[in-house]
């Protein structure tokens, strides 16, 4: 099994390396990226707007409950909802609901790809599979997840706030004004970082998976269940990893 | 000419190609025939390119498949056009997009001439222009099958490839994709290689005959030679119908 895990670890660097491989004709690239965009892009956009909103307010509820002190200003209970949206909720939820949605999306399309042919037909013209198919849905992913996740934060403070103002939990007024005290610009750098890695997990690992299928459909399933997976785990990883080194 | 010198392949255990020699003419559909797991589609995707093969040489007008650079390979390539069973066209793209996409890559024609070469292939495996902006998967089988043919050819190549191009449909419309395919080889003067186990196709246009039986060459000749031949692989592939056997006995009077 570990020599599995290792060999596995080599075929998707192998993988990517013909990811990266030179274009044939830029245009065509682009024009593949634009289509990402809106598939991979734009129609995620409602998830998660939908998701952080609640997360949000959740978030306002259970810190508004646990910091119900006199002592304790609720412009503290913004600061605290802030960051864990900023620096968390945000990067790493988002990040993983949308390795279920677009991650599972991209490994079950090329694994129909590969079952049907559709690469064996791209190979015949010429053309490099991988980096035809892969690098446009890389590139999506890596410019549009960071606007995913700024929408995230956003939608998630939004949240807290109507959460807090219609549950009757908080001073809006204080509140509201604690959202902008000791505000670190740094955080959401670090936010933004974490949301890129995973960009690219989320992107070349499901790639990885649905290009390697071998058989019909149910495998097609099995790959993009197992991209899910090691998408998961591969995102809090390397959120621990880059929390400890770049916090 | 395609020479094919011995070539092997196996997976893992198991030998599929078991030393195979032959030469595909150019100008004629070179027809390989065998039952189902006697290698037909590794052979094909092996000359291809899409399999390495354990041993053995594949040739292409003198061109070493194999020995040659990454340019020359690509260039090479743009002188395939593959017809795959199930079409193996892209979900994404429509019709006309389907078509064009290996000219978008490889092509330095205006849209303009683009778009009437697109045009022309389409007409030739006769699907008319109300269809272009359909998706594969408004389309029957058929046309399916037809608008992989138009792909195959839209970058105008030398050699044709066709894994068993009328396998589903129904024999009308096999007849029409075969009649395609024999057309347009001997228009272009391509070297067309198909697979296929319909004997219907091979009688219909078959110019030259290889049969394959558990990854050999077992009968190689002409499509009318296949009726009256004695080879004991014919035999057994070919006179297993009632209706072949008549005929065998027919034409042997």
């Amino acid at each position: 099994m570990i020599y599995r895990f290792f060999e596995g670890i080599g075929e998707y660097f192998l993988f990517l390396r013909e990811v990266f491989s030179r274009p044939e004709h830029w245009k065509e690239y682009y024009r593949s990226f634009l289509r990402e965009v809106e598939l991979l892009g734009f129609s995620s956009i409602a998830l998660v707007c939908f998701i952080s909103l609640f997360m949000g307010a959740v978030v306002l509820i259970q810190t508004a409950i646990n910091l119900d002190n006199p002592f304790l200003a609720d412009s503290y209970i913004a600061i605290a909802v802030r960051e864990a949206i900023i620096l968390e909720f945000a990067p790493t939820i988002v990040s993983l609901i949308l390795a279920g949605k677009v991650g599972s999306n991209i490994a079950s399309t090329l694994g129909t790809m590969r079952v049907t042919e559709q690469m064996d037909a791209l190979r015949v013209m010429g053309i490099n599979p991988a980096s035809y198919l892969v690098l446009p849905k890389i590139i999506a992913c890596l410019i549009f997840f960071p606007i995913l996740v700024i929408f995230g934060m956003g939608m998630g403070l939004t949240g807290g706030y109507l959460a807090g103002d219609l549950l009757n939990l908080v001073n809006t007024e204080v509140y509201l004004s604690g959202y902008f005290m000791e505000f670190f610009p740094h955080y959401v750098t670090y936010s933004l970082t974490k949301t890129l890695v995973f960009a690219f997990i989320i992107a070349t690992v499901s790639a990885y998976f649905g290009y390697k299928v071998e058989g019909g459909a149910v495998e097609v399933g099995k790959a993009s269940t197992k991209s899910v997976v090691a998408m998961s785990f591969s995102i809090i990883l390397f959120n621990y990893i880059l929390t400890d080194l770049i916090l | 000419m395609i020479r094919v010198n011995n070539i092997r392949k196996s997976f893992g255990e198991q030998d599929v190609l078991k030393g195979i020699d032959v030469d595909l003419y150019p100008g004629k559909c070179n027809l390989i025939i065998g039952l189902s797991g006697s290698g037909k589609t590794v052979f094909l995707k092996s000359v291809l390119g899409l399999h390495n093969v354990d041993s053995g040489s594949i040739e292409y007008d003198g061109r070493m498949l194999g020995d040659l650079d990454k340019n020359e390979t690509k260039k090479l390539r743009q002188e395939m056009g593959m017809v795959f069973q199930g079409s193996a066209l892209f979900n994404s793209l429509n019709i006309e997009e389907n078509v064009g996409l290996p000219l978008n890559f490889f092509s330095d024609m205006s849209l303009k001439e683009k778009s009437e070469r697109i045009k022309f292939c389409l007409n030739k495996v006769r699907i008319s222009d109300d269809d272009f902006t359909k998706t594969p998967a408004e389309l029957s089988g058929g046309m399916q099958k037809r608008v992989a043919i138009a792909r195959a050819i839209i970058l105008n190549p030398k050699y044709l490839f066709c894994d068993e191009p009328n396998s589903g449909l129904d024999p009308e419309t096999a007849i029409v994709i075969d009649e395609l395919i024999h057309e347009i080889t001997h228009e272009f003067g391509m070297t067309t290689i198909v697979n296929t186990h319909d004997m219907n196709s091979v009688l219909e246009i078959g110019d030259h005959v290889i049969l394959l039986q558990d990854g050999k060459k077992t009968w190689e000749g002409r499509s009318e030679d296949i009726l009256t031949t004695d080879a004991k692989s014919v035999v057994d592939y070919v006179f297993r119908s009632k209706l072949f056997k008549q005929m065998r006995s027919a034409l042997k009077k």
